[in-house]
């Protein structure tokens, strides 16, 4: 470690923090409808789709309306990818995809998680990354965030029945953040040298005499909205270690600043929507601390290198190497990584499959976390009210009391409900993760053997349950077992949390909103702070710690013990 | 749910079509008309041809020439495709290869303690540079083939190093397709 290297974090940190106010208080205008510089082409859409902007929907309207788009979205990338062959774009003829890889990718996208087990040079058209994947990239984050807006309102009402219009959610949130971010992130990215051609490769000469065969396309567009909308989904397979996707350490920093953004803007829009920003502040500031602290530990377990390699002489070099690029370095390139996997984004600039095994178990512990750091674009704030739920709730506990949450009572219904989603989460990872390891067509998709095998599986399951994305890269995942049960994961992970959270939100919505009193327990102090990491690690980290203890931990004493597989 | 079906079902469509056509044919066009060298690859040409990406990195395996980092691709340096080894940190075989890497290393390059990005290889299979240590390391032997003074490519080699801004932002490396290129094409002094 050096201290150029914690300079850096400090500085991603800097960057982000500070963007975060402004952007928050622009997002909570966006959300109550404040935002109207497109207001021709927004009425646009909703007089063509004939969108009811001035409909109030309920709960169940609003999740009904959230779904349904999602379904008919899914449906059409499946087709998509399934006929890519006959479909523009395509001019190195790539087939259509299997029915089972199709699924996956569908339910990859639809969910934003962007999990890759396709080869995107091999099998997807360029087309098909532009009108299909990409227009999810938008809108599978767009509905996230919109899903977090409905939550939000839930608390800044007094006793309503309503979350807002989710058809004009998706909608302004897509032409008013989304849309003019990643096109200014494009122009830089271009800049930079990232393409934006509809070739599809290139043929050069080399130096040396031999042909090189160059895949290309409209990457630069691409890139910006996966790194903006947390989204993840490489144009290359080697995601943003590609030269073309990550020319520098320049757009490093861009994309890893524009990964981490609007997650950490979210909680300040809240404290914005809810008049108090100290409420937001204070869920920033745990999202904040989990983070750094996963960017500084990882940090330092690749920093330290890997003995085995050093005992034969390698040089040491500031730290390990394989899987890395020389243009960013090491501390760029692990924390690149954990804020992919502390949002949603599921991006690498390097492979955490090579990490030692103590800088892979970081990533892996904050997807089990439960992506709430700052997680997904919406998903990661509505997962974090929840975790603020749990933790008035063991608050209330303690002193006997009813708790609160913003002037809203938590009681046994909300907490049920919480619980349901975070039991579905923690079931698929395990038991998908387990089931696996005893198949034998889970053991033969493993890549590396012993207790590194066993994180591959597990990274996988939680990636997809968890819609993150990233990979223990070495796992084949396009097998009948992984594709439908990752593919299942993902939708459940995404959907069977987002409704009950959509639920809760209804619940809390029609309760009044009473006066704080004497009695109410502070959400914004660093007691609040304090106990909400708590509870975020003991309840979302500590099921999966025996599970991690035979993987990352098993593997980091054998490796010191000079044992290999 | 029924007068749903319009509204969501719409809204994919206009979307798509907004967001999937419209933006990135804009965009494209624009970006052709702006910026048309990076749009399109940052292509280096010699005599009209292309040889080459400024970004993506070739295999050089002539001792004349500067060597590239290992890449994990099937076929080495192959941009048609990328990716990393993904072997994990006690993988025995990821021990093998480094050995004989090492070995092959120090043969080439004369023994000593060798650059870690030497022997390790990159994210993408495709990177484009090397550690300033490591070129240094190399550019005795390369001189050497190319019956060339050392401090001829050793200077070469510090005038095109590119250095980490403010020692945080980036790393000391050298771009090996352009310092190749350098040593085919000396520039005129």
């Amino acid at each position: 470690m050096t201290i150029q290297g914690i300079a850096y974090i400090a500085l991603v940190f800097l960057l982000v923090l500070g963007a975060a106010f402004p952007l928050g208080r622009y997002l909570a205008a966006i959300f109550e409808g404040r935002v109207r510089f497109l207001r021709p082409l927004e009425a646009g859409f909703y007089r063509l789709a004939g969108v009811d902007e001035t409909r109030a929907m309920g709960w169940q309207a609003y999740a009904v309306a959230l779904l349904l788009l999602s379904v008919i979205h899914f449906a059409l990338l499946y087709a998509i990818l399934r006929l890519q062959y006959y479909l523009p774009f395509n001019p190195q003829h790539i087939a259509g995809m299997s029915p089972r890889l199709a699924f996956n990718t569908a339910a990859s996208f639809a969910t934003n998680t962007n999990w890759q087990a396709y080869v995107p040079e091999a099998q997807i058209s360029n087309g098909a990354q532009m009108f299909g994947l990409a227009v999810h990239m938008f809108l599978s984050a767009a509905a996230g965030i919109a899903a977090a807006a409905a939550v939000m309102r839930a608390f800044a009402s007094g006793a309503a029945k309503t979350l807002g219009n989710f058809y004009a959610d998706l909608t302004r949130i897509t032409l008013y953040l989304l849309l003019p971010v990643t096109i200014v992130a494009a122009v830089l990215l271009v800049l930079a040298g990232c393409p934006q051609t509809f070739s599809a490769f290139i043929t050069a000469h080399t130096l040396q005499g031999d042909t090189q065969s160059i895949a290309i396309g409209p990457v630069a567009l691409q890139e910006a909205i996966k790194e903006l909308g947390t989204n993840g989904g490489g144009f290359f397979n080697a995601n943003s270690a590609h030269p073309f996707e990550n020319p520098n350490a320049w757009t490093n920093l861009f994309e890893n600043w524009l990964l981490l953004v609007i997650g950490f803007a979210l909680p300040i829009a809240f404290g914005h929507m809810v008049k108090n920003p100290r409420q937001g502040r204070a869920l920033m500031a745990a999202m904040a601390i989990i983070l750094a602290l996963g960017c500084v530990g990882t940090y330092a377990a690749e920093a330290s290198g890997n003995p085995l390699q050093t005992a034969i002489g390698v040089a040491h070099q500031g730290g390990n190497w394989e899987g890395k690029e020389v243009r960013f370095g090491i501390p760029a390139s692990t924390t690149f990584n954990v804020s992919a996997t502390g949002t949603s984004t599921g991006a690498v600039d390097s492979f955490t499959d090579s990490y030692m095994p103590l800088a892979g178990a970081i990533p892996l512990f904050l997807m089990q976390l439960g992506e709430v750091t700052p997680g997904g674009v919406g998903s990661g704030f509505y997962t974090i009210i929840v975790f603020a739920l749990f933790s008035v709730f063991v608050a209330g506990l303690m002193v006997g009391r009813t708790p609160e949450y913003l002037g809203k009572k938590v009681q046994a219904k909300e907490i049920k409900l919480a619980m349901l989603g975070v039991l579905i989460l923690t079931l698929f990872i395990l038991a998908g993760a387990g089931f696996s390891l005893v198949t034998k067509s889970g053991l033969t998709s493993l890549a590396n053997a012993g207790p590194h095998g066993l994180t591959e599986m597990l990274y996988a399951w939680t990636s997809a349950t968890e819609n993150n994305g990233s990979a223990f890269a070495g796992l084949s995942a396009d097998t009948n077992l992984l594709d439908y049960g990752l593919g299942a994961a993902m939708l459940f992970g995404r959907f069977a949390f987002m409704v009950p959270v959509l639920a809760i939100a209804g619940s809390l919505a029609a309760k009044p909103r009473l006066p704080e009193s004497a009695g109410t327990f502070p959400t914004t102090g660093p007691l609040f702070i304090g106990l909400l990491i708590g509870v975020i690690i003991i309840l979302g980290g500590l099921q999966f710690l025996p599970a991690d203890t035979l993987g990352p931990l098993a593997e980091h004493f054998l490796l010191q013990a000079g044992k290999t597989f | 749910m029924l007068r749903d079906i319009r509204p969501a079902f719409s809204l994919v469509v206009l979307f798509t079509l907004f967001l999937g056509f419209l933006l990135p044919e804009a965009f494209t066009g624009a970006m052709q008309l702006a910026l048309p060298w990076q749009a399109n690859g940052s292509l280096l040409k010699n005599n009209g041809e292309i040889i080459g990406s400024a970004l993506i990195g070739q295999n050089f395996t002539s001792p004349q020439y500067f060597q590239p980092r290992p890449s994990a691709l099937d076929k080495p340096y192959d941009a048609a495709t990328s990716g990393a080894s993904n072997l994990g940190p006690t993988s025995a075989a990821l021990q093998t290869a480094i050995r004989q890497r090492v070995a092959a290393y120090t043969k080439a390059f004369g023994p000593g303690p060798v650059p870690a990005d030497a022997v390790t290889a990159s994210g993408s299979g495709l990177d484009p540079d090397i550690s300033l240590a490591n070129a240094l390391r190399q550019a005795p032997a390369v001189a050497a083939a190319r019956h060339l003074p050392a401090t001829a490519v050793t200077s070469m080699v510090e005038k095109l190093a590119h250095h980490a801004f403010l020692g945080i932002i980036g790393t000391s490396h050298v771009n090996v397709l352009e310092l190749n290129l350098a040593l085919d094409h000396p520039p005129a002094t």
